[in-house]
């Protein structure tokens, strides 16, 4: 334990209180169910497969029960690997969690053949290499084992 | 529908970190001060609800230790939520509505600063997909930001506006923690924190706690002069993928803007929870307010946010103004999840 | 993820999550910490109905007041008012298995102390008397750990009425 360093309103407060760090880790191992299965197992063989929604769009990635109707959905559609920055942020300071050392953005992307954009991960240079609507295509790792991480985005 | 009131509210100041007192230590003068307004106290209440978040706290089942601050024993009926205190608030409500309960005590706490709340907050994104990358709060807030502000429903200065009034009312509000006058140009000339955000686009990180009481009928007229009657309560959510979301416009908000009745009749005071200055003009639109509401008095999140308190002290500002005769028609909004996920309007009226 | 080999469908996601928190043990909890290092054990009592709280929170659960600054020092030695025998290893307790998961009535305390008791399980019963067995003062720390385990000590048992309203 150490000594708090902060300092607070002397009135609320009489005494400086212990502190300590403390890092809470744990795995958790979830099941995908057979859509997700699907989609990841996709995703190692580098293929991106979504779901067609009962208004004939395509979702990606996939969800077991259509957003508006709670439909079950079952048919399935293979899109591309390349896409369109529909927005992005900037992350000018990576934390240790996040998927780059260096800066990079944040993106929602709508691969061609998907009419909903996703959240993913953009590897460019600087803020000026990012624009709404710019072309992006997937850069696989090495080694792909069927997870969201097994790609990341650059321009295509 | 039974007539509930809100016929108290205290809040402790929302600061950006309390380094030397713990949950409870916050919530007890809290709800000492509570007690001291209303001559109720907690136990003698027929219901306690309140808000928190086990994983701000950095421990399971963190919130069994803020019953302490109550005293629950004799054992009390009381019930939580990992929300906001909002949340609890409605929980009580419905727990009165059905005539369970005739007085409810509600209180919401959190201390955002032992942890790194921007990346702690990406646990609520989808666990497969999404959470695996780390978004962090702000940068997920910035996917929305440039999408209003690329579609031509915002621009930069619009948003430094909001900041601008919400920290200047904030200098009447002692419990805020960011008060004063900007300029728009000033803040303007900030460089971005998470392009397109500005810091001061993004509310604080505070730790703090408040507390309401609610009451039925007669007894609230006992207890208060002039209670804040909840003349409409609703909230609705919005799929959790941003992808199929419209994040232009907050269709959740309007939809319980709708139910809880909002634009039935004048509203004099607005407080909402919106942690980032473009989710603010969002959600104004969204309740369709008339340009002589008066939004965020009390500086509202962007001038304090600590969270699981915050929503729950926007209706406590209302009720405030209520009770003491400065306003006669609020609403109140709280928030919960990524972009506007989640939303609760509140409509008070005083007699 | 698992899966048998790259026919085999991916079917789990592991998902690791590593939150870095510095938490505040409050002025209560550091009050009674910085004492442990001392070798000091300390309560605090209820201003309602005088319950001394051992370790304190800094308030009483039941009637929701603080204690304020006052303290109550109280002795290492105790009562055992129920235990448990546990056959499952932990790598914290430093006793052989099996070892006593001890419920245990401070004198001068109304609240208890869970620790763990150094004795064979047909030795230990409820109402036996105990005292903390500590760590070499050089180890002390800011932890109840510093008390290592209790062990028995040659008083005659206490009053089963003594300890009744605390098991």
């Amino acid at each position: 334990m150490r000594p708090a360093n902060e300092t607070n309103d002397p009135a609320l407060t009489a005494l400086k209180a212990l502190t300590a760090s403390h890092t809470l880790e744990y795995t958790y191992k979830r099941s995908l169910g057979p859509v997700l299965s699907r989609f990841f197992t996709g995703l190692r063989a580098r293929k991106f497969l979504g779901l067609r929604r009962p208004d004939g769009s395509v979702i990606v990635p996939p969800k077991e029960y259509d957003p508006d109707s709670g439909q079950s959905l079952d048919e399935w559609v293979e899109v591309s690997d390349q896409g369109v920055v529909r927005s992005w942020s900037w992350v000018s300071q990576p934390r240790p969690q996040q998927p780059f050392d260096h800066p990079f953005a944040y993106a929602l992307i709508q691969l061609d053949g998907a009419d909903t954009p996703f959240i993913h991960v953009v590897d460019v240079p600087g803020e000026a290499n990012m624009k709404s609507g710019m072309r992006v295509k997937a850069r696989w790792a090495e080694e792909t084992t069927g997870v969201i991480t097994d790609f990341v985005f650059v321009p295509a | 529908m039974r007539a509930v009131a809100v016929v108290g509210f205290s809040q402790s100041p929302s600061l950006r970190r309390e380094p030397d007192r713990n949950e409870v230590e916050i919530l007890i003068p809290v709800l000492q001060s509570l007690r001291e307004q209303t001559g109720v106290s907690g136990a003698d209440c027929d219901f306690i609800c309140s808000g928190s978040s086990d994983y701000l706290a950095g421990q399971p089942f963190a919130f069994v230790s803020g019953l302490d601050a109550v005293g629950a024993w004799p054992p009390v009926s009381e019930s939580h939520v990992e929300m906001d205190g909002a949340w609890a608030l409605y929980e009580a409500w419905v727990k009165i509505q059905t005539g369970e309960a005739e007085t409810a005590l509600v209180y919401g706490f959190s201390k955002s600063s032992m942890g790194d709340l921007p990346i702690t907050m990406a646990l609520q994104l989808d666990p497969y997909s999404v959470m695996p990358l780390w978004p962090d709060a702000i940068s997920i807030a910035g996917l929305q930001a440039r999408h209003c502000l690329e579609a031509g429903l915002m621009t930069h200065r619009d948003m430094a506006s909001v900041a601008v009034r919400d920290r200047a009312h904030a200098k009447d509000n002692p419990n805020a923690q960011l008060k004063g006058d900007w300029t728009v140009d000033e803040i303007l000339s900030e460089a971005f924190l998470v392009n397109p955000l500005r810091r001061s686009d993004c509310a604080p990180i505070s730790d703090g706690a408040s507390a309401i009481l609610l009451a039925a009928a007669d007894r609230a007229g006992q207890i208060c002069d002039r209670p804040a009657w909840i003349r409409g309560i609703e909230h609705i959510c919005e799929p959790m993928e941003l992808g199929v979301r419209d994040l232009g416009r907050s269709r959740s908000v309007e939809i319980a803007a709708e139910k809880a009745g909002v634009a039935s009749d004048k509203i004099d005071v607005a407080e909402l929870s919106a942690p980032f200055t473009h989710q603010s003009l969002l959600v104004e639109k969204a309740l369709g307010l008339a340009g002589d509401t008066l939004v965020n008095p009390s500086g509202g999140a962007l001038a304090g946010n600590p969270l699981m308190a915050v929503g729950l002290s926007r209706i406590g500002e209302c009720a405030s103004r209520i009770f003491s005769g400065a306003a006669d028609r609020a609403v109140a909004h709280a928030t919960s999840g990524p972009c506007l996920q989640q939303n609760l309007v509140c409509v008070l009226e005083g007699e | 993820m698992q899966d048998a080999g790259p026919e085999s469908p991916v079917s789990v996601l592991e998902a690791r999550i590593s939150l870095k928190y510095d938490y505040s043990a409050g002025q209560s909890a550091s009050r009674f910490l910085r004492a442990i290092e001392r070798g000091k054990l300390l309560g605090q009592r209820c201003p309602v109905d005088g319950r001394v709280y051992f370790p304190s929170r800094g308030s009483c659960p039941q009637h929701a007041v603080t204690f304020g600054d006052e303290v109550v020092e109280l002795s290492d030695k105790g009562t055992i008012v129920t235990y448990s025998i546990v056959r499952v290893p932990s790598a914290n307790i430093p006793l052989a298995l099996p070892y006593i998961a001890a419920n245990v009535l401070l004198d001068g305390a109304d609240t208890i102390l869970m620790h763990v008791l150094d004795a064979k399980p047909d030795q230990v019963h409820m109402g036996m008397r105990v005292q903390a067995v500590w760590k070499p003062r050089a180890e002390w720390t800011t932890s109840t750990a510093n008390i290592m385990f209790f062990r028995a000590i040659d008083e005659p048992d206490a009053d089963y009425e003594s300890y009744k309203e605390h098991i």
